[in-house]
């Protein structure tokens, strides 16, 4: 037991360890589900959902929103949306544990509040574009895929980690 | 023999009640191993903290390596499993895309609703702009639309793709892991740390 966890908040576990648990975690999906994890699949649903309540012939008209509307069930009756749910409950109880829970900006001491929310705005715009074209976040796509040895799977995940790897130079100043 | 649920060996309407508890697990491994810090994630591509690459590379290892040892024991059949389906371009322009929004906003999809749940407040943000870009991606589906269903080979494997034996697949890409483990302990002592 870790009592002094109020004064060590950055204290997380070891990543062999957390690693071993999400494998074993991702098998245990596949067994029940057959199916792999995911969470870029819930903002999708979130985005179909909204567009769908505000302009509703609009989204239908529209070729990809249309794949995800049908007339007896809503968007966000999805399986990823309930996993989503789950991983806001987990994520929130094992902060809530470590006391890592508190309304604040991360960011490195060497930039503003102000430039750390305007790159991870533009990040999540080209996160959230990325993962539409190649249909999976580095959890549907990647980990899982990389789960059941899908081809497009590897591809991704070298996709993501080549080009964060290309581009790590011209964002370091937000981090180091 | 699995899969359960698609078997019928679990009743359907559990589907979304698993899928909660899958989640609370899913969510709290994540924010266990720390990947509710954007500034944590980030030392991956600096060198200063390898926990992505050991988390992500541990749980792939571990999990195709238990899905196969599974199907060869006879519990599961891996060809019932899905298989992240392979659009050739859609992939690597897609990944090229994320990895730049990866390194510029510090978070991927899951890592950010961890730090959503704690209350980061730059994940509210990056969630945000995920959403954003979802709602791009929609309204110029006409322009994505040629690499998003264009280059399509199926719902293939690494097996299908090259006709590798998928057992010496999983045992080099164990070794391929553990090696990658060694450099990074190697470069990161190298590497000035950074205290976040």
């Amino acid at each position: 037991m870790k009592t002094d966890s109020k004064t060590n908040k950055h204290v997380y576990w070891n990543p062999y360890y957390g690693g071993f648990l999400l494998g074993i975690l991702i098998i245990f999906t596949f067994y029940l589900t057959g199916r792999g994890l995911g969470a870029s699949g819930a903002m999708k649903s979130s985005v179909v959902t909204i567009v769908d309540k505000v302009a509703p012939t609009h989204a239908e008209n529209n070729e990809y929103y249309s794949k995800f509307i049908s007339k007896d069930n809503s968007p966000m009756n999805t399986w990823l949306v309930f996993e989503t749910l789950g991983v806001l409950i987990g994520a929130f109880i094992s902060g809530g544990l470590a006391g890592r829970i508190k309304w604040r900006v991360q960011h490195s001491p060497k930039i503003t509040r102000k430039r750390r929310l305007v790159f991870a705005l533009a990040g999540g715009v080209l996160f959230g574009l990325g993962a539409q074209i190649a249909r999976g976040c580095t959890s549907g796509a990647a980990l899982s895929g990389m789960a059941v040895l899908s081809s497009g799977g590897f591809l991704t995940m070298l996709a993501i980690f080549g080009s964060a790897y290309a581009a790590a130079y011209f964002f370091r100043k937000n981090w180091i | 023999m699995g899969p359960l649920i698609p078997n019928g060996m679990i009743p359907i309407e559990w589907d979304s009640i698993i899928a909660i508890f899958i989640g609370i697990v899913f969510g709290f491994v994540l924010e266990s191993s720390g990947f509710s810090s954007s500034r944590k994630l980030a030392g991956v591509f600096y060198g200063y903290d390898f926990a992505v690459l050991k988390v992500f590379f541990t749980a792939a290892a571990v999990s195709v390596i238990g899905l196969y040892y599974m199907d060869y024991l006879g519990y599961l059949d891996i060809n019932q499993l899905y298989v992240h389906p392979t659009y050739l371009w859609g992939a690597i322009i897609g990944g090229i895309i994320m990895g730049i929004g990866f390194v510029a906003g510090g978070f991927c999809p899951g890592t950010s609703l961890c730090a959503v749940a704690i209350g980061k407040l730059d994940a509210w943000v990056y969630v945000a702009g995920i959403m954003i870009g979802v709602f791009l991606f929609s309204e110029l589906y006409p322009f994505f639309e040629p690499i998003y269903n264009g280059y399509f080979l199926g719902n293939v494997t690494l097996i299908d793709s090259f006709g590798w034996n998928p057992y010496w697949v999983i045992f080099i890409f164990s070794m391929i892991a553990i090696v990658a483990f060694a450099i990074s302990d190697i470069v990161r002592k190298k590497i000035k740390s950074v205290f976040y």
